[in-house]
């Protein structure tokens, strides 16, 4: 496949932390517009990928191509933030002392030098894309309170808000469910597969019923490299995948 | 519509406080000057120095508190920037004294004739200048913190770690001025003044005049700082302090939010160093001990950190129970300022400010619930209370506290 249609592209990626290879000659193509689901069990290099293709972590070998030129390698958390790749963290991390309203507010699109943040203005269609984001993910009711007021699963759509308040190009959301209800994580799917109409998203999850219901491509990571890879029931009746991860 | 902009952007509760310093900064003098000597109103000469000190004190503290406060750099070696301050200043008024020193060498300052010295040295070039020195007032601190948070920052140094090189940098410019060579009078400091912009620096005028501008340049500080707080750059400043690499993530660059913060608290901290030579008279290398920096924290967190004019009133209370202390049980003195810190730890975490909020929300919830008749009792009610009475601390301090919640020093 031609890397110029790919909005993200690892080829041959190796990282080893004390000897230990965390990520391990990994390659993985996603398609521009493309929702991917990852799994894999623990330890298998999920979040340590992700820490690669936001910049926090160099890889020692290997490609990694953002949006078919970018060699994301070569620029740092923050270039790659605004350049378009929205991160959310496995545990979630929201600013606790801030208003849900001012989390999305800073997480919004638009320019993050010192002084164009020191006299900045909030513009009226900054407050009407705070209020789309809050429809989006049904926080409405609680904008002027505290984020850490907030329950667990609404500090995950908080999280997941301002990812689209960022509005990247590419968003990484790992374990988005993780300590949900049922009830909570159907939702979530439906505000991902939401978004996956108008953004390439990678979902990083444990959760097997979470995962059927985003019905989209799943790549199995072990031990640092891809183990299987394609539809759901594909790589669940894959017998390695089964060995090492769903093997009971 | 203008004033309401201002009231949003700089905040009721500073700009009361503000107005507050600016009445001290007309009244104190005027009391002063204007009254007969005996009256019963008047403010006693030694009085004036001494508010003008703990004004000075406040300043430094105001400008601690929001790196510390709103940033969360813990820095134990503010009293650098405040002594650097304070030694351009002093680097002045010895020009000033022109050959009226005791060695009446109308070229050199007397220590450097002392010490043989034939000629000024390069870096004392200029300080005979007013606007000169005053320049210098704030760009020395000010460089310092920059190259300093430049390095710190960028290395990604943090907390603790960020705490001991700060302190360690203070230190190691105590030591060095302390050397007679380094051409800033050594042990002895800076010290003799005479004149003032050429008004004799001991005559009462000028010492109320130096008073009305500290309280002005003081209140000037608050409102630059609550502007800077209340601004979307204070809420990526409180992001950073709370989620360091949250804020990275969504593009902003910490490093460089914290060295703004530094830079703009050394230039304050500075300022308020100069303001404090010619009220004290003197300058000597124990301005940048590292205990002097510490105690500033404790000022800081007895008077509520995040909240900008906590740290004034902490600083001047602090320091009036000093005077009061030192005069009546000098040895008793750091005994009662370690128990006070230790106290205000334990009951009072976020210091006298924070605490009177948690009162003032505390008797307001219950003449509310005591005018609001039968309290809830099923369970199921009673939770949704409890959900309410937690967030309703949390607002009811934060707001009061202009949104920062104070986090442990990491």
């Amino acid at each position: 496949m031609p890397r110029t249609d790919t909005i993200l592209y690892l080829d041959g990626v190796s990282v080893a932390f004390d000897g230990f290879k965390a990520i391990n000659n990994l390659s993985l193509v996603l398609d521009k517009g493309e929702m991917r689901a990852i799994i894999g069990p623990n330890g298998a290099g999920k979040t340590t990928m992700m820490d690669i293709i936001t910049g926090k972590t160099k890889p020692d070998t290997g490609e990694v191509f953002f949006n078919g030129s970018i060699d994301l390698t070569q620029h740092d958390e923050a270039d790659i933030a605004t350049m378009g790749i929205g991160r959310k963290f496995q545990k979630p991390t929201v600013f606790e002392s801030h208003t849900v309203e001012d989390n999305l507010l800073l997480a919004l699109k638009g320019q993050r030098g010192i002084f164009p943040t020191l006299f900045h203005r909030k513009s009226s269609e900054e407050k009407a894309r705070i209020g789309e984001i809050l429809a989006t993910i049904r926080l409405e009711d609680r904008r002027q309170d505290f984020a850490e007021n907030l329950s667990h699963g609404q500090k995950q759509w908080l999280e997941i808000g301002m990812l689209l308040a960022q509005d990247p190009k590419l968003l990484l959301v790992d374990e988005p469910v993780a300590g949900m209800t049922d009830a909570e994580t159907a939702e979530t799917a439906r505000l991902l597969r939401e978004i996956a109409r108008t953004h390439s998203v990678v979902v990083v999850e444990h959760d097997m019923h979470f995962v059927r219901e985003l019905d989209v491509k799943v790549t199995c990571l072990h031990e640092g490299s891809v183990l299987s890879e394609g539809s759901l029931d594909f790589v669940s009746s894959d017998e390695r995948v089964v060995e090492v991860y769903l093997g009971r | 519509m203008i004033t309401q902009r201002l009231l949003n952007a700089l905040g009721g509760k500073i700009l009361w406080v503000a107005a507050i310093l600016l009445a001290i900064a007309i009244l104190v003098p005027a009391s002063n000057l204007l009254l007969p000597v005996g009256h019963p109103l008047r403010v006693p000469n030694y009085m004036v120095a001494l508010l003008g000190k703990y004004l000075t004190y406040a300043m430094l503290a105001l400008a601690l508190d929001l790196v510390w406060g709103y940033v969360g750099i813990l820095s134990l070696g503010h009293g650098a920037f405040f002594a650097l301050g304070g030694y351009a200043m002093g680097m002045y008024l010895m020009r000033q004294i022109g050959d009226r020193g005791v060695y009446a060498n109308p070229d050199l300052p007397d220590f450097m004739v002392f010490l043989n010295w034939q000629e000024l040295p390069w870096y004392w070039w200029g300080f005979d200048q007013a606007w000169f020195a005053m320049l210098m007032v704030m760009l020395v601190p000010g460089l310092l913190a920059f190259v300093f948070g430049w390095f710190a920052f960028r290395s990604r140094v943090t907390g603790v770690y960020l705490s001991i090189i700060t302190q360690a940098m203070t230190y190691a410019l105590m030591l060095s001025f302390f050397r007679n060579d380094m051409g800033f009078g050594g042990n002895n400091g800076l010290t003799d003044f005479k004149d003032i912009l050429g008004y004799p620096i001991q005559a009462t005028g000028t010492r109320a005049t130096l008073f009305a501008i500290t309280a002005l340049a003081l209140a000037v500080s608050l409102l630059i700082c609550s502007a800077i707080t209340r601004s979307k750059l204070g809420k990526v400043m409180v992001a950073v302090r709370d989620a360091e690499s949250r804020t990275r993530f969504i593009g902003y660059r910490p490093e460089y939010v914290k060295l703004f913060a530094f830079v703009v608290s050394a230039v304050i901290a500075g300022i308020a160093g100069a303001l404090y030579v010619p009220q004290v008279g003197i300058i000597n290398p124990g301005e940048f001990a590292p205990a002097n920096s510490i105690e500033v924290v404790v000022w800081t967190a007895i008077g509520g950190r995040g909240t900008l004019f906590g740290p004034i009133i902490g600083a001047v209370l602090v320091n009036y129970a000093k005077s009061w202390f030192t005069a009546a049980y000098p040895e008793l003195w750091l005994f009662a300022l370690g128990g006070l810190f230790v106290a205000v730890t334990l009951f009072l975490p976020r210091g006298i400010v924070g605490a009177i909020g948690q009162l003032r929300q505390y008797w307001r919830s219950r003449s509310a619930r005591d005018e609001g008749g039968a309290p809830p009792e099923t369970p199921e009610t009673e939770q949704v209370a409890a959900e309410k009475t937690v967030r309703a601390r949390s607002t009811a301090v934060s707001p009061v506290l202009g949104a920062a919640k104070p986090q442990p020093a990491e």
